[in-house]
């Protein structure tokens, strides 16, 4: 399951969502926002999303985790528009048999979604001004 | 053609560009007929989606593509 948000995200709601007998391990990633980058202070974030697309992409990375690993769910949720300091901006829950599987496709989940899904944040400091973080890799070039 | 935009270079052109392209034009034309409007160092840095997919530059377009510059994503 993957889904773009405009509404705070209800991570315990959706970490009991992956829960199964057959399932000995659930791991859980959150992103929260940060108040620091280097010595650059920001108030809040926006975030903004190419949303067919994100979604199309998400999907995708959802079924690469199932084609990997023996998980039972995916679940990745990522919230869009303005956040404040502490504010959860991305869930991704895997559960599976046993932990080792869990953590590595966790892992390999979330590293996905930041390096192809078509979502950016704009830091916005104390002083009004805002700008778009562009800082990685051309995506999608591997 | 409309191209759409996000983040640094809708702030930079608007939510869309519109780009003349003759038939069979690939996305290394797009890219050169880009270069006009938006920021030519960002533009290096993005990729081209075509139908919600990356698209490489040898990759040809047809009017009906939907057709978007993605910038460097800083989702999570």
């Amino acid at each position: 399951m993957v889904r773009l948000t405009r509404d705070a995200i209800d991570f315990a709601a959706l970490t009991e969502s992956a829960r199964h007998p057959h399932c000995g391990a659930v791991a859980l990633f959150l992103g929260t926002v940060r108040d620091l980058t280097g010595e650059h202070v920001t108030v809040f974030l926006d975030y903004d999303a190419y949303g067919p697309m994100a979604e199309k992409k998400l999907a995708e990375i959802e079924a690469d985790v199932r084609h990997r690993w023996p998980v039972r769910e995916v679940l990745m949720v990522h919230r869009l528009g303005r956040l404040a300091v502490g504010d959860v901006s991305v869930a991704v829950v895997v559960s599976s048999p046993h932990r080792a599987e869990a953590f590595d496709a966790l892992r390999f989940a979330v590293d996905a979604l930041k390096e192809l899904v078509p979502i950016w944040k704009k830091e916005n400091g104390p002083d009004g001004t805002g700008e778009w973080v562009h800082q990685s890799a051309k995506p999608g070039a591997t | 053609m409309r191209v759409l935009l996000f983040a640094a270079l809708r702030d930079a052109a608007g939510p869309n560009v519109e780009v003349s392209l003759p038939a069979g034009a690939t996305v290394r034309e797009l890219r050169a007929e880009l270069a006009r409007v938006l920021p030519a160092g960002l533009l290096a840095r993005s990729a081209i989606a075509v139908n919600h997919e990356y698209a490489d530059d040898a990759r040809e377009l047809s009017a009906a593509d939907e057709v978007a510059v993605i910038p460097p994503v800083s989702g999570g």
